[in-house]
C-alpha cells in the first residue's frame, strides 16, 4: 500500500511545526507539574502513541479509508453509547473507558470519524452544490454523535464537531444565503461573543478594582486568574518553571485547559507569538492540503479534521487569556491528554495523506 | 473525479475566504496577547504579586520596664493567637463553626469577631483568640494539616506579663487593640496594641517599637512556600522608672495586711521620682494582655469597689487634719501669727453666732502652733484660718500643690479643689461667708484632694518650698544603654522661710515621736515627721439616716516625710474607709522602715502578717443625739481621737 515515492511527498515542514508543537507542550507539563511527573510520562507516552496512530492514519490511502467510513462512524457511535453507560465517571461525567493502563476517550475520536464520514458522503455527491437533502443527512450524521457526547455531558467536545459539518458544507457549496443563517445562529451561540466578553470584562474590571478580594471566588475566578497568568508574564516571561501562577496553582488544571496560560506567563508575549506562529502555521498548510487536493473527498476530509482542530485552538487560546468563559476544552497538541493526542495526531495523519496522494491515482 | 472548473473555482474562493477568517482570528488573539502583556503587563504583575505574596506583621515586643534598681517590672512573653485569613476561605459559616468547635469556644463568638473585621481586606488574619492554650494550638494545627482548615493561622506573638500579684496595676496600666478613634487619631493599623492606660498609654510610643514584616510566598491554599524576606521587628525602648520595687512591694505587702481598699504615693521630695505608687483594689493586667473577653471586662466595670479606677491620682477625698499644714504655713508666711502665737482652746469656740467644736471636748488649754499641730487641735486652727481669710489659704494651698493637678505622668489625673472667694463667685455664683473659712482651715467643707497632690504637698514642704512635679521615668534605653531622662520641671517654687517651716517640721515630728496621734508611723532614729486625718464619708445625721449596705465607715490619712532634716523620702498613705489616720501611719511605718532599711544596707523587714490596728467604729461611740445637734451640722466630726 505504501510506495517509496510516497514518502517524498510527504509535507515534512506540517510534520516539524506538529513536531515543535508536541514538544512545547511537553516543557510547560514539565514546567507546571514539576519535574519528570506522572502527567508527564503518560503524556511522553501518548505522543509516541500518537506519531504511530499518524503513521497509520497516513498509510493506507485516503480513499480506502472513506469507502470504510461508515464502518469507522458506526465503531466510534458504539463506544460513544458504551461510555454513556458503562464509562468511568469523573468528576461527574462519564466520558472515559478504563482499560486499565489508560483511559481512552471515545469522543475525541468522534471528530475524526464525523470528518471522514462527511467528506465521504460530500465528496462522492456527483451533483455540484448541495441539496436541501444532503444538508438534512449531513446534519444528521454529525447530530448522533453530537447529541451522545452532550449527554456524557461534555458540551465542549460535542460543540466542535459543528464546525465540522459547517465548514465541509460551506466549502461544498452551501449556498451562502443559508450559510448566513447558520452564521448568525452560530455566532449568537458562540461563546467568543465579542461583546458579551466585553461587558463581563468591564465589570469584573471595575469590582477587581473596588475589592480585588471580593469576586476572587466566584465563577470568574478562573477567567481572572487566567488574565494575571497571562497579563504578568510580560513580555519575555518569568522562565521555565518560574511562573507564580501555575506553579502555585492559583490556575486551576494547569497543565490542561490553561497550558497556554502557563506558556504566556512563563515564556512571555515571545513564546506567545512562537506558539500562535507555530499553529496559523499548521493551519494555513492544512488548508494548502485541502486546495491540493487530488478530489473533492481529499479536501473535506482535510477540512472537516482541520475545522475541529482550530475550532479547539482559537477557542482554547481565547479562553487561555480569560476572554472567554472556562469550558472544558483542551489546546490540542499542548494540553495533557493521551486520547486528544493520539486522535489529533491521527487526524494530521489523514492531512498528510491527502496531500501526499495528490499525484495519485 | 476531477472536479469541473467552475466548482475547483468555487473551492479555492471559499478556501481563501477559510484562510481570511483564520488569519484574522489570529490576529486578534496575538492583539488580545499584546494588550495583557504588554500594555496591562504592570497591573497583571502586581495582581500575581499580590495573589502569591503575603506580608505577615511580625509584632514587636513592647519595651521592658525596670525599675529605679535595674529589677525587671513588666517583660514580655511568647503566646499563641489563632487567626482566621479569609482570603482562601471557600465557606467562612463553616470555618467559623469547625474552628470554635476545635477551640472549645463560642461559635456566635468567633463569628462576631469575624463580622466585626469583615471590611478588612481578606488577607489580613482575623484575631479569634489571644493567648491559646498549647492544647488549641496543637488541635488547630492537626485539622491544619488535615487541609480541613486551612484558612487558620497559627502565630506566635510576644505579650506583656505584668507581676502575677497585681502589684502597681495601675502605675503599669493596661494594653489593649486600639480603638477606631485611636487608629483615626494617631494612625495605627488595625489590630495594633497599645497602651490603654497607666504608664503603657503615657509612654506607649516609646514602648511600642516598630513591628516588623515577613513577606512570604503562598500557594493558592494560603500554604506558606518560603519567606522572600524579613524585616525584624526592633522592640520598644526600655524604661526605667524611679519605682523602687521594695517600697513598691512593702507598700503593697502593707496594704494586703491592713486589709482596706486606697492609695498609696511615695515621692523623692527632691527631684519628684516616684518610689511606690498603688491604688486598691487592683486588678490584673495580664487579663488584658491577651486580650480581655467581655464578661471579665464588664465585671471591672460594674464592680462596686471600682478596680478599674485609679484612687491615686482620680480619687477626691476630704483631706481633714492633714490640710492643717497648708493654714499654719499660710498664717506664718503671710505674718499672721508667729509660731509661738498660742491660742486658747476650751473644747470649742464661737464664730459668727456658731459653736464651732475641738474634737476634744475637754479643750486643749493653751496652744502654740507645734503643739496644735501635734495635738491636731481644731479651735487653733479655726482662730488662725478667721485671720487669714480662705483666699490667703488657697493661695499657700495651691503653693503646696493641693486644688491643683499634679502633673505626673500618668493619664487622666482629677483636680481636687480648695475654695476660694473668686472659685465660689464663678462656679456657685454665690459670695463667700466668712463663716465658711471655718470649716476649710480644717480641711472640711468643700476642700478635697487626690492623694497623689498629698504627696506633692509634703515633698514640698519637706524641700522646702519646690512643687516638684511626679514622675515615673528615670532613663530610657533604646538598645545603645541607658540614658538618663532628667526630671520635669517643678510646678511652682516658693522660698519658704525656713525658721517658720522649721516650726510646721517640728510639729509633724511631735505627732509621730511625742504625744501625737501618729506614734504607730514611729522609727528609731528616723525622725519620721508625719500627720494624721480622719475625715467622715457622711455627716452625722446623714449616717443615721442612710439606708443599705453602703460603706459609711471614715477614711484614714497619714501623710508623711522622713527624716525631719533633710528629708529623703515623702508621700501619702491613704486608706478608704479606714476607720483611724492611726492605721495609716501603720501601714506607712513598713514603708518607711523597708526604705530606710534598703538605704543602710540592712535586710528588710518580713512582710507584715498582721498591723498594729485600731478596728473600732469611732461613730459606733457617738449615737446620734449624743452630741449638740448644732455642733454635729457646723462641725462635722473630724479628728483624732
Amino acid at each position: 500500500m505504501f510506495e517509496r515515492r510516497l514518502y517524498h511527498h510527504i509535507d515534512w515542514a506540517l510534520v516539524a511545526a506538529l513536531g515543535a508543537l508536541c514538544a512545547i507542550g511537553l516543557a510547560m507539563i514539565y514546567s507546571t507539574t514539576g519535574g519528570p511527573t506522572r502527567v508527564y510520562v503518560t503524556q511522553f507516552y501518548g505522543i509516541l502513541f500518537g506519531i504511530v496512530a499518524c503513521v497509520v492514519c497516513l498509510s493506507v490511502d485516503y480513499r480506502s479509508l472513506a469507502d470504510k467510513s461508515h464502518f469507522v462512524y458506526g465503531a466510534v457511535l458504539v463506544l460513544l453509547v458504551y461510555v454513556l453507560v458503562f464509562g468511568a465517571v469523573r468528576g461527574g461525567s462519564r466520558r472515559w473507558i478504563d482499560l486499565g493502563l489508560f483511559n481512552l476517550q471515545p469522543s475525541e475520536f468522534a471528530k475524526a470519524a464525523v470528518a471522514l464520514v462527511l467528506a465521504k458522503y460530500f465528496g462522492e455527491s456527483r451533483r455540484s452544490g448541495l441539496t436541501r437533502a444532503d444538508l438534512v443527512i449531513g446534519g444528521v450524521l454529525t447530530a448522533i454523535p453530537l447529541f451522545i457526547i452532550s449527554r456524557q455531558p461534555d458540551l465542549g467536545t460535542a460543540v466542535t464537531l459543528l464546525p465540522v459539518f459547517l465548514v465541509i458544507a460551506f466549502v461544498a457549496g452551501l449556498p451562502m444565503r443559508i450559510f448566513a443563517v447558520l452564521a448568525i445562529v452560530g455566532v449568537l451561540a458562540a461563546p467568543v461573543a465579542w461583546r458579551f466578553a466585553l461587558q463581563d470584562y468591564q465589570k469584573e474590571r471595575i469590582s477587581t478594582f473596588l475589592d480585588p478580594a471580593q469576586d476572587a471566588k466566584g465563577a470568574g475566578y478562573q477567567q481572572i486568574q487566567a488574565r494575571i497568568t497571562v497579563g504578568s508574564g510580560g513580555v519575555w516571561g518569568k522562565g521555565f518553571a518560574k511562573g507564580t501562577q501555575g506553579q502555585l496553582r492559583f490556575l486551576p488544571v494547569a497543565h490542561n485547559d490553561f497550558i497556554f496560560s502557563v506558556l504566556a506567563e512563563e515564556q512571555g508575549f515571545a513564546g506567545v507569538t512562537v506558539a500562535l506562529g507555530l499553529y496559523l502555521f499548521v493551519i494555513l498548510r492544512a488548508i494548502e492540503a485541502a486546495r491540493l487536493a487530488k478530489d473533492r473527498l481529499g479536501a473535506y476530509l482535510v477540512l472537516g479534521v482541520l475545522a475541529a482542530f482550530t475550532f479547539q485552538v482559537v477557542y482554547n487560546i481565547t479562553m487561555s487569556a480569560g476572554l472567554a468563559p472556562v469550558k472544558g476544552l483542551t489546546l490540542p497538541l499542548m494540553s495533557y491528554g493521551g486520547s486528544s493526542m493520539i486522535a489529533t495526531l491521527a487526524g494530521f495523519g489523514l492531512i498528510l495523506n491527502v496531500r501526499m496522494r495528490r499525484f495519485t491515482n | 473525479m476531477v472536479p469541473p472548473g467552475e466548482e475547483r473555482r468555487r473551492i479555492t474562493t471559499r478556501l481563501a475566504g477559510l484562510q481570511a477568517a483564520v488569519m484574522v482570528c489570529f490576529a486578534a488573539l496575538a492583539g488580545g496577547f499584546w494588550y495583557f502583556q504588554v500594555v496591562e503587563h504592570a497591573r497583571f504583575e502586581e495582581m500575581a504579586e499580590n495573589n502569591h505574596q503575603r506580608r505577615l506583621a511580625l509584632r514587636a515586643p513592647r519595651g521592658v520596664l525596670f525599675d529605679r534598681n535595674g529589677h525587671v517590672l513588666v517583660e514580655n512573653r511568647e503566646s499563641f493567637t489563632i487567626s482566621i485569613v479569609r482570603e482562601h476561605t471557600k465557606d467562612l459559616a463553616r470555618t467559623v463553626r469547625v474552628l470554635a468547635a476545635v477551640l472549645g469556644v463560642e461559635e456566635a463568638h468567633v463569628k462576631d469577631v469575624v463580622d466585626r473585621h469583615r471590611r478588612e481586606p481578606a488577607y489580613r488574619p482575623i484575631v479569634v483568640l489571644e493567648d491559646a492554650s498549647l492544647a488549641q494550638v496543637a488541635a488547630v494545627t492537626a485539622r491544619r494539616l488535615d487541609f480541613e482548615l486551612p484558612d487558620v493561622v497559627v502565630e506566635r506573638v510576644p505579650t506583656r506579663r505584668y507581676p502575677t500579684d497585681s502589684l502597681a496595676a495601675h502605675l503599669f496600666g493596661y494594653v489593649g487593640e486600639a480603638t477606631d478613634g485611636q487608629m483615626q487619631a494617631e494612625g495605627w493599623h488595625n489590630g495594633a496594641i497599645v497602651g490603654q492606660s497607666g504608664i503603657e498609654k503615657t509612654y506607649n510610643r516609646d514602648l511600642m517599637g516598630e513591628d516588623g514584616a515577613r513577606l512570604v510566598v503562598v500557594n493558592s491554599v494560603g500554604r506558606e512556600i518560603r519567606t522572600l524576606e524579613e524585616v525584624p521587628p526592633s522592640e520598644g525602648k526600655r524604661l526605667q522608672l524611679t519605682i523602687d520595687y521594695d517600697v513598691q512591694k512593702a507598700a503593697e505587702d502593707a496594704f494586703a495586711a491592713a486589709g482596706f481598699n486606697g492609695a498609696v504615693v511615695v515621692l523623692d521630695p527632691s527631684d519628684g521620682g516616684v518610689l511606690a505608687f498603688m491604688s486598691r483594689p487592683a486588678y490584673d493586667p495580664n487579663i488584658f494582655a491577651a486580650g480581655i473577653n467581655r464578661s471579665a471586662w464588664s465585671a471591672l466595670n460594674t464592680d462596686e469597689h471600682r478596680p478599674l479606677n485609679d484612687r491615686a491620682i482620680q480619687g477626691r477625698y476630704s483631706p481633714g487634719s492633714t490640710f492643717k499644714m497648708a493654714v499654719a504655713l499660710a498664717a506664718l508666711e503671710e505674718g499672721v501669727v508667729t509660731p509661738d502665737y498660742k491660742v486658747h482652746c476650751g473644747g470649742g469656740a464661737n464664730f459668727y453666732g456658731r459653736v464651732f467644736k475641738c474634737w476634744k471636748h475637754a479643750g486643749h488649754g493653751a496652744v502654740d502652733m507645734r503643739q496644735a499641730i501635734e495635738q491636731s487641735c481644731d479651735v487653733y486652727f479655726y482662730t488662725v484660718g478667721n485671720m487669714l481669710g480662705v483666699d490667703k489659704i488657697n493661695k499657700w494651698a495651691t503653693a503646696l500643690g493641693l486644688g491643683v493637678k499634679s502633673g505626673i505622668d500618668l493619664p487622666n489625673e482629677v483636680t481636687g479643689l480648695v475654695p476660694s472667694t473668686q472659685w465660689k463667685r464663678e462656679k456657685l455664683k454665690e459670695k463667700w461667708y466668712a463663716g465658711e473659712t471655718i470649716s476649710v482651715s480644717i480641711g472640711q467643707g468643700q476642700v478635697s484632694v487626690t492623694p497623689v497632690s498629698m504627696a506633692v504637698y509634703m515633698a514640698t514642704l519637706a524641700n522646702g518650698g519646690t512643687r516638684v512635679t511626679p514622675h515615673f521615668l528615670k532613663a530610657t534605653d533604646e538598645g545603645s544603654g541607658w540614658k538618663a531622662v532628667p526630671p520635669p520641671t517643678p510646678q511652682s517654687k516658693v522660698a519658704l522661710d525656713p525658721e517658720k517651716l522649721q516650726a510646721i517640721r517640728d510639729g509633724l515630728w511631735m505627732v509621730v515621736n511625742a504625744g501625737g496621734t501618729g506614734g504607730r508611723a514611729r522609727l528609731t532614729n528616723r525622725d519620721v515627721s508625719g500627720k494624721t486625718g480622719t475625715t467622715q464619708v457622711i455627716s452625722n445625721e446623714g449616717r443615721a439616716n442612710a439606708r443599705g449596705n453602703r460603706d459609711l465607715r471614715d477614711h484614714g490619712w497619714f501623710v508623711f516625710f522622713a527624716p525631719r532634716d533633710n528629708p529623703k523620702i515623702a508621700g501619702v498613705v491613704f486608706l478608704e474607709h479606714g476607720l483611724h489616720g492611726g492605721n495609716a501611719a501603720s501601714v506607712a511605718r513598713h514603708i518607711l522602715d523597708t526604705f530606710f532599711a534598703k538605704q543602710d544596707g540592712r535586710p528588710l523587714p518580713p512582710a507584715p502578717l498582721d498591723l498594729r490596728l485600731d478596728l473600732s467604729d469611732p461613730m459606733a461611740r457617738r449615737q446620734p443625739g449624743a452630741t449638740v445637734a448644732a455642733a454635729a451640722t457646723t462641725r462635722p466630726r473630724q479628728g483624732e481621737e
